[in-house]
């Protein structure tokens, strides 16, 4: 059994370039390793040594760099104006009580309802209105792949033969859904317009923007109509079915906007970007800052929201219930920042690291120069 | 043996141990010979000491599977709690089907336990990421690479052989740095087995040679006979002497260009001047003799026919006829042969330990030769005294026929040979004494002193008797003066007059009070020697010994002798072990390795002897010696020289240890903050598995953005550079017993990666609370909250591995940075395109957009700085680590700058004897062994080649070591052929 071994290895040996045997007759070639800086372990190094004395500077500037940047943001954050309201109607008496219930209303009338709120700040600038879901799991597996995102690239074969991801929201009526799958047929469709009481009583509509609400990738590339029927998208999707749960075709979502309609309207595509959190919000709506420059977009006063609830087809459902799964709706108006809506954390988080910091780096200069002495000379990098 | 042949009478000739044709022998001066298979089977020596090679393992790898099986618990506690978390969440109204997400048809239709099962196994797939796969091509990538660069360190190069180290096993790099207990065998591997003829002593007179000691370890043999001996002794006893040297001995001359069976190989050498001879024997110290007296000027030219040919000092060639060889047997510790000159007178020359030869010469000749020979060997040479008894014609018939007789007895033929000896060997005239050298190798006791200030306790296992590899302790430092030696031998046990057994125990129980009840409590691992307060113990056992220690005359005593023993061993810096058998040496090994705390052990040899201590250590270090190959091919390293061994372990060792280690903590740490923040996520998506990351983000982690950097680390990190690593061996304790492996360091970096993980999600999460993160009001979706996560991640593992890098090379520069932009380019170029052959475009543009988001910017920094700084404040809190802070250390077990040499340690010293240093007899126990063992011992001394039809040689017994000589004389003398000018010859052996 040695003796196998032995062989083995020796022709092993063989192998090597220059490997040769300690005797035979062309033992002159010499096996010592190279002597390169790699093999010898030698390569050049730079040895950092972290010690008191290189950190200290490093936390001292963090903390003097950190904590103006916390102030900033946090001051920019409470400058942003935000005003939430819900109009769930949980309550009796509160005035979507009664369109958010199954009995209240049938199929052949819409429901809508206002909800008046005052505003005691004036909206400067772009304001930016957001609907908010609450317990609304948009992250859920099931519900995030269920999607079919080359339909939505306007590929006509995907058009009509989408993934089996949408299942069971794939087909309807042995046709097609376009688009397919549980997100698109979700998609939120309560009517939210707002209105402006003007203190002499008389009722302004606010101008709603409903484009610049997607990314512009999303809206460009990522989803496009399909090709052909020279632009009347009827035809296109003549093949195909609407979302069960949709009270109109894809191809009517925005009828007055060619740019807006079909697979790129852009209520569709903010609503396809799956939210994180099972509390959300997205944004539904612009509202541009006037021209003049002079009056503030939203000035101090009565406003009323108007919430028109869509009829559902078929079901006696109501169209966008919530409250089967304890959810909530919430309409945002908010203003933005550079660092996009109010939000105190990055503020707050950054004012306390900086102070930790700069605490620490005094509680280390304590140390350092306490204790630090004896070992001073050790701490000179290499 | 009858050997007919046709008109002739039968003669009888005797068939003994030596003509015995072991494993591995080579024939020479013949064709072929006729043999005879006398054993084939289990009770060969082959077969006894072979022992399997058994994958080894090492510790780390045991270390890293306990930590897989912690992570693979809190992979399957995960799913659980998941699982049934979600099946808690769905049981409440309207969370698990709620109208906007139906189930499919099939999905209703699953039974429900099935779907839990499968919704475990999903979760087991979503969290399976914990558990570091890639971890195991890493950590072999890195002992392969790693191995290399013991392959390629010019330290290890020896110029002699031209060889460097040999990595047979790449798997126990970091092993090397965790050796507790280093089993070494004396000759060959501390000492040079190259003796050298130091001085004489002839009629009470000293004789030394004062000519400068050549490079390489032979004489130079300058031309003509050196005459620097003063003329102290009668010249008549002077070549008395020197011709008992050059013709007690069993060496055989080897003359270049003679040897037919080289062939070829010698063809087209030159003809070489008559000086150029090399000698074989089994023994080098017969070697060294022989060439002693060359040097004096008596020069042995061979045997032929049975005739010894002398040159003397008067270019006279002398022949004698050899009548009789007595072999050299550990018993009886000297030899003798008879000759008979030309004008017929016979002579008996006989040379033996001084013990075995005082009382054989007349007591008036003793003394004046006795100073000598203690001061030899209180020096530490091999000292060997030479007698001689002229023997009349009737006393040479009866000696002829009692030899006779003896040999071919078929009962008790040692007995009657032995009787027939001592007979023979009395009444003789003491002539001289001889003082070989068997030098130490160069820089054992550096290595060893090196090795003990690493915390390594040092065993030395050995075939030689006690005396002799007692004097190598002392030469190499493992026994000092200080050292208060524990003796567990024959001859203790013998003292007592009491039985063996209980002697035997008495003596363990003192030796265990003395060495370990009343030594202070220390830690091991912890114990620095240059405290100089304990007592030193060194402890000496024998094989006897040791095999009654091991299997005790009543089963009972067995687990009381053993932990006794071991106890004791455990307490000893150094452990003698004299008189092994190579499976006893395996057996020690073994019964270290599985005692308490199971330490790392480590077998050096260079013989085949040592074979199987070395397949049983956890480490077998081969040295690239003389005695062959065997002990190289067998070992998971081999170097050429045992003064490699300190930067093998202390060096070498120590980093692959660092390097590894850290790698493991590492790629536990990374997958624990990679998939926490994914587990986590799971309460905020009705536990329905849907994963943080993108699917590329997930199996990219480990492949391509966190692979490249730990393992540029892994094999470049120098934490403490090698210089100071090897003047301060202390620094080896620092990571004994698997130091930066143990639970408190894992428990360390789980925190920490359970810390991050939180970090990461609940930051990114706080900051989600108002998704609208663009200054344009627009949201960000699930994509973006896991492409955050995913890029502190990476930013971070990344950026801890750059802050603890000590070690900042080009590579580990290119790798850091590189990996980091890596992930920035391929997020950029992933996102970028409308990919065809995905189902779903997630990440399109998302990290894009990611990017164009001031928070975002600004979450990452911050949660990059918070998720780093504690590491940052341990560093700076913990003693400061660096290579300078280093140097200031007080250097206590500095063993840089103490000149080496064989004369500076040069201690006390019991006597030595020159005998055979591979004769391995056992007095009792071994059975199987003993016979041919004795015949091992026989054969290397005696008998060789005085039968010369029988064309067998010594080498028969070591072949590899035959064989090595031959290729080393070869390689001499072709190098010899490119340097013709050179004036002086060596001769190599």
């Amino acid at each position: 059994m040695m003796a196998s071994s032995y062989n083995a290895k020796e022709e092993d040996g063989h192998h090597h370039p220059g490997s040769v045997g300690s005797g035979g007759p062309g033992g002159v070639k010499s096996k010592k390793p190279d002597n390169t800086a790699f093999k010898q372990q030698r390569l050049p190094a730079w040895q950092p040594i972290l010690t008191a004395g290189t950190v200290l500077p490093a936390f001292f500037m963090i903390g003097l760099i950190f904590i103006p940047i916390g102030i900033g943001l946090f001051v920019t954050s409470n400058n942003i104006k935000e005003f939430e309201i819900d109009y769930t109607g949980v309550d009796m008496s509160s005035p979507c009580f009664n369109c958010s219930q199954n009995y209240s209303w049938n199929s052949t009338s819409s429901c809508s309802c206002s909800v008046p709120f005052t505003l005691d700040q004036a909206f400067e600038s772009n304001v930016f209105m957001y609907y908010g879901l609450s317990n609304f799991y948009q992250n859920h597996r099931r519900y995030v792949k269920s999607r079919d995102d080359s339909q939505l690239n306007g590929d006509k074969s995907s058009l009509l033969n989408p993934s089996k991801e949408c299942e069971p929201y794939r087909t309807s009526d042995k046709k097609q859904i376009a688009p397919c799958g549980a997100i698109a047929n979700s998609l939120f469709n309560d009517t939210l317009e707002l209105f402006y009481i003007h203190p002499n009583g008389s009722r302004f509509a606010i101008n709603l923007v409903k484009t610049g609400i997607a990314w512009w990738t999303d809206k460009h590339v990522k989803f496009r109509n399909p090709a052909g029927g020279d632009g009347n998208l009827s035809i296109v999707f003549q093949d195909t079915s609407k979302p069960v749960n949709w009270r109109k075709p894809v191809y009517e979502l925005d009828p007055n906007d060619p740019d807006n309609n079909g697979f790129i309207n852009e209520d569709l595509i903010v609503w396809m970007r799956t939210a994180a959190l099972p509390t959300f919000r997205k944004l539904y709506r612009i509202i541009q800052k006037k021209k003049d420059n002079m009056t503030p977009t939203l000035p101090p006063g009565d406003y009323i929201l108007e919430v028109t609830y869509s009829i559902l087809t078929i079901n006696v459902t109501p169209d966008y219930p919530v409250r089967s799964f304890d959810g909530r709706k919430r309409v945002i108006l908010s203003t933005i920042s550079w660092m996009g809506g109010k939000n105190p954390f990055l503020g707050i988080a950054y004012i306390t690291v900086g102070s930790v910091c700069f605490f620490l780096g005094v509680v280390l200069l304590f140390i350092h120069h306490k204790y630090g002495n004896r070992n001073n000379n050790a701490d000179i990098p290499n | 043996m009858h050997i007919y042949k046709p008109e002739q009478e039968p003669a009888v000739r005797s068939l003994g141990p030596e003509n015995l044709l072991l494993k591995g022998a080579t024939l020479k001066n013949t064709k072929k010979i006729y043999g005879v298979s006398v054993y084939t089977g289990m009770e060969t020596k082959m077969a006894l000491n072979y022992q399997g090679k058994s994958q080894k393992r090492s510790a780390v790898e045991k270390s890293i599977n306990a930590f897989l099986c912690v992570y693979l618990c809190i992979l399957i506690s995960k799913a659980v709690v998941c699982t049934t978390l979600k099946y808690v969440w769905q049981s409440k109204e309207g969370q698990d089907e709620p109208w906007y997400n139906q189930k499919t048809q099939k999905e209703k239709d699953t039974f429900m336990y099935l779907k839990m099962f499968t919704d475990f196994l999903s979760f087991m797939v979503l969290f399976n990421f914990i558990i570091p796969v890639s971890m195991y091509v890493t950590v072999e990538m890195q002992k392969f690479f790693g191995s290399f660069f013991i392959k390629w360190d010019n330290d290890f190069f020896d110029p002699e052989i031209k060889e460097g180290a040999l990595v047979n096993t790449s798997d126990l790099n970091e092993e090397l740095g965790q050796v507790e207990y280093v089993f070494t065998d004396k000759t060959g591997t501390l000492t040079q087995n190259n003796m050298e003829f130091i001085e004489c002593c002839i009629d009470g007179f000293q004789y030394r040679q004062r000519d400068v000691r050549s490079e390489l370890d032979g004489f130079t043999v300058t031309d003509g006979p050196v005459h620097k001996l003063q003329p102290k002794a009668g010249v008549e006893k002077e070549e008395l002497f020197l011709r008992a040297l050059c013709l007690c001995h069993t060496v055989q001359v080897k003359e270049a260009g003679s040897e037919e069976t080289l062939g070829d190989r010698l063809d087209g050498m030159l003809p070489k001047p008559e000086e150029e001879r090399g000698f074989i024997a089994s023994s080098p110290d017969e070697v060294a003799l022989v060439k002693g007296a060359m040097k004096y000027g008596f020069t042995f030219l061979g045997l032929e026919n049975k005739k010894m040919k002398i040159r003397n000092r008067q270019n006279d060639i002398e022949e004698y006829s050899l009548l009789h060889v007595l072999n050299f047997d550990p018993v009886r510790r000297r030899m003798s042969v008879i000759v008979q000159t030309r004008s017929g007178e016979t002579l008996l020359f006989c040379k033996g330990a001084d013990s075995s030869i005082f009382p054989r010469v007349r007591p008036e000749e003793v003394d004046r030769i006795r100073l000598h020979v203690e001061r030899n060997a209180t020096e530490g040479y091999r000292t060997l005294c030479v007698a001689y008894k002229q023997l009349t014609a009737e006393e040479y018939m009866v000696a002829e026929t009692g030899l006779q007789d003896a040999r071919l007895a078929l009962q008790d033929r040692e007995e009657k040979l032995m009787a027939m000896y001592n007979q023979l060997e009395t009444g003789m005239s003491l002539i001289g004494a001889t003082a070989v050298e068997d030098r130490l190798q160069e820089e054992a006791a550096e290595t060893m002193e090196a090795l003990q200030g690493a915390g390594m306790k040092i065993w030395v296992l050995t075939g030689d008797k006690m005396e002799t590899a007692k004097s190598t302790c002392y030469a190499c430092r493992l026994f000092q003066r200080g050292t208060e030696l524990l003796e567990l031998t024959v001859r203790t046990l013998e003292d007592g007059r009491s039985k063996r057994e209980e002697r035997l125990l008495e003596l363990l129980r003192d030796y265990h009070k003395r060495a370990v009840q009343d030594a202070p409590p220390v830690r091991t691992g912890v114990v620095t020697r240059s405290w100089c307060g304990s007592q030193e113990y060194g402890f000496i056992i024998d094989g006897a010994t040791l095999t009654l220690v091991m299997n005790p005359p009543r089963d009972a005593d067995a687990s009381l002798y053993r932990s006794l023993f071991l106890q004791i061993c455990q307490n000893c810096t150094t452990v003698l072990c004299c008189r092994m058998a190579p499976l006893q040496k395996a057996q020690i090994v073994k019964m270290v390795k599985n005692s308490k705390g199971s330490p790392i052990t480590l077998s050096i040899g260079d013989g085949a002897n040592d074979v199987s201590m070395i397949l049983e250590a956890h480490v077998g270090i081969g040295i690239k010696g003389k005695e062959g190959r065997q002990a190289v091919r067998n070992s998971d390293y081999a170097i050429p020289k045992l003064k490699h061994l300190k930067k093998l372990l202390l060096a070498h060792g120590h980093l692959y240890y660092v390097r590894i280690a850290h790698l493991v903590q590492y790629f536990f740490y990374k997958n624990l903050c990679f998939i926490l923040p994914q587990f986590l996520y799971q309460f905020f998506c009705g536990y329905s598995q849907q994963p943080l990351y993108d699917a590329a983000y997930l199996t990219m982690y480990n492949i391509c953005f966190t692979s490249l950097p730990i393992l540029a680390y892994s094999l470049l990190e120098q934490h403490i550079c090698i210089e100071i690593l090897l003047d301060n061996a202390t620094l080896y304790r620092e990571i004994a017993k698997n130091a930066m492996l143990r639970w408190r360091p894992f428990l360390y970096w789980t925190l920490l990666g359970i810390f991050q993980g939180l970090m990461f999600f609940f930051g990114v999460r706080f900051l989600f609370s108002n998704p609208a993160l663009q200054d344009n009001g627009q949201v960000f979706g699930n994509w973006s909250y896991g492409t955050i996560v995913f890029t502190v991640l990476v930013f971070t593992v990344t950026l801890k591995l750059a802050l603890d890098t000590r070690h900042w090379t080009w590579l580990n520069h290119s790798a850091i940075w590189g990996s980091l932009a890596f992930y920035v380019f391929f997020s950029f170029f992933w996102g970028g395109i409308i990919w065809p052959f995905l189902k779903q475009q997630r990440l399109y543009f998302v990290f894009a957009n990611m990017l164009s988001s001031v928070s975002a910017w600004l979450v990452i920094i911050i949660l990059i700085l918070l998720s780093l700084l504690p590491e940052i404040l341990l560093m700076v809190l913990r003693k400061p680590r660096g290579p300078l802070s280093r140097q200031k250390k007080p250097g206590q077990s500095n063993v840089g700058g103490i000149p080496s040499s064989q004369s500076s340690a040069r201690p006390l010293l019991m006597r030595t004897f020159s005998d055979e240093s591979n004769t391995v007899i056992l007095t009792d126990g071994c059975c199987h062994t003993s016979l041919l063992q004795a015949s091992e011992g026989a054969l290397l001394t005696g008998a060789v080649g005085w039968d010369h039809q029988s064309s067998l040689t010594s080498a028969d017994l070591h072949p590899l070591r035959f064989n090595k000589t031959q290729q080393r004389f070869q390689l001499e003398s072709h190098d010899s052929k490119s340097h013709k000018t050179a004036p002086s010859r060596h001769f190599l052996l």
